[in-house]
């Protein structure tokens, strides 16, 4: 295993009990905090924010002190993208995906191993799903060259 | 909310920002969940087995806390096995035309000072709450 593939993992057996000690593998507690209407449930914003700024700190403390990563030659993220209709679009799709069911891609994959159908059948067409935009809605909207405007 | 409840959430949310943040100090990647899963069904570049590492700690780490407390992933949402199946296919759909979920443009974009990320999460969280505001009254 190399020391990339160890980091990986240890950051992915982290990243779960973050996701287990907050709450958030429970959909009850994602739908009460988008249930504004309903007894609100602010658990989710303190995730975030507890997540955001421990993040931005890294962040900051990365880009003042090291021009590469410490195992690989570059940085990976993510070229500046821009705010075009794929963006809005897809986070309205995801959004509606998110409080239909009340889970997001992490919580979901990290119930795997509680082997409920539920769960199993969610990450399944969570994939089902992506297959399409990549392979259907993605080749269709390049065609149409929505994307350019 | 009672006092004190914000703390395993806060503790949980700065785990998640260190899981992430090491991602980026030692491999220079951003994590977000969407990207990392959909990366490893669809891409076959070189030296991508990292996406299969950190999800099997994802799965891992589910698997052990849910063997120490099962109440961790109780779910008494009431969805049914369809609706799972459609919200899944919309997340699916969604996180890859808009390029990220909650973990790659909510924590990782937004910790990034992104703006696009940020406009992404503010859509995302409206869309969520019209839906539950809609959709939760029948299952009240």
């Amino acid at each position: 295993m190399t020391k990339i593939n160890v980091v990986a993992l240890f950051s992915g057996i982290l990243f779960s009990i973050g996701l287990g000690i907050s709450g958030m593998t429970k959909p009850q507690k994602v739908i009460g905090f988008l249930d504004i209407l309903g007894e609100w449930d602010m658990s989710l914003i303190f995730v975030m924010v507890g997540g955001i700024i421990t993040y931005l700190i890294f962040n900051l403390f990365i880009k003042i002190k090291l021009e590469t990563p410490l195992l690989v030659k570059d940085f990976y993220t993510p070229s500046k993208s821009k705010i075009d209709r794929n963006l809005i679009f897809g986070s309205i799709l995801f959004g509606a995906g998110w409080g239909l069911g009340g889970y997001c891609p992490g919580p979901a994959i990290t119930s795997i191993g509680t082997g409920s159908l539920g769960t199993l059948l969610f990450v399944f067409s969570m994939g089902l799903g992506m297959f399409i935009e990549d392979r259907f809605i993605a080749p269709i909207i390049s065609l149409y060259k929505i994307q350019h405007t | 909310m009672v006092n004190g409840e914000f703390v395993m959430p806060l503790l949980g949310g700065v785990l998640i920002g260190v899981s992430s943040g090491i991602m980026l100090l030692f491999n220079g990647r951003t994590t977000g969940i969407s990207g990392i899963f959909s990366g490893l069904l669809f891409k076959r570049e070189h030296e991508e087995t990292w996406r299969s590492y950190f999800l099997a700690g994802l799965i891992f780490g589910g698997f052990v806390l849910q063997y120490l407390n099962p109440e961790l992933f109780e779910n008494t949402t009431g969805r049914s096995l369809l609706v799972l199946v459609t919200s899944g296919l919309l997340v699916g759909i969604g996180s890859k035309l808009g390029r990220g979920c909650t973990s790659g443009h909510g924590v990782c974009g937004i910790g990034r000072l992104s703006v696009t990320s940020l406009v992404a999460t503010v859509v995302f969280v409206l869309a969520g709450m019209f839906l539950v505001s809609i959709v939760q009254p029948f299952y009240n």
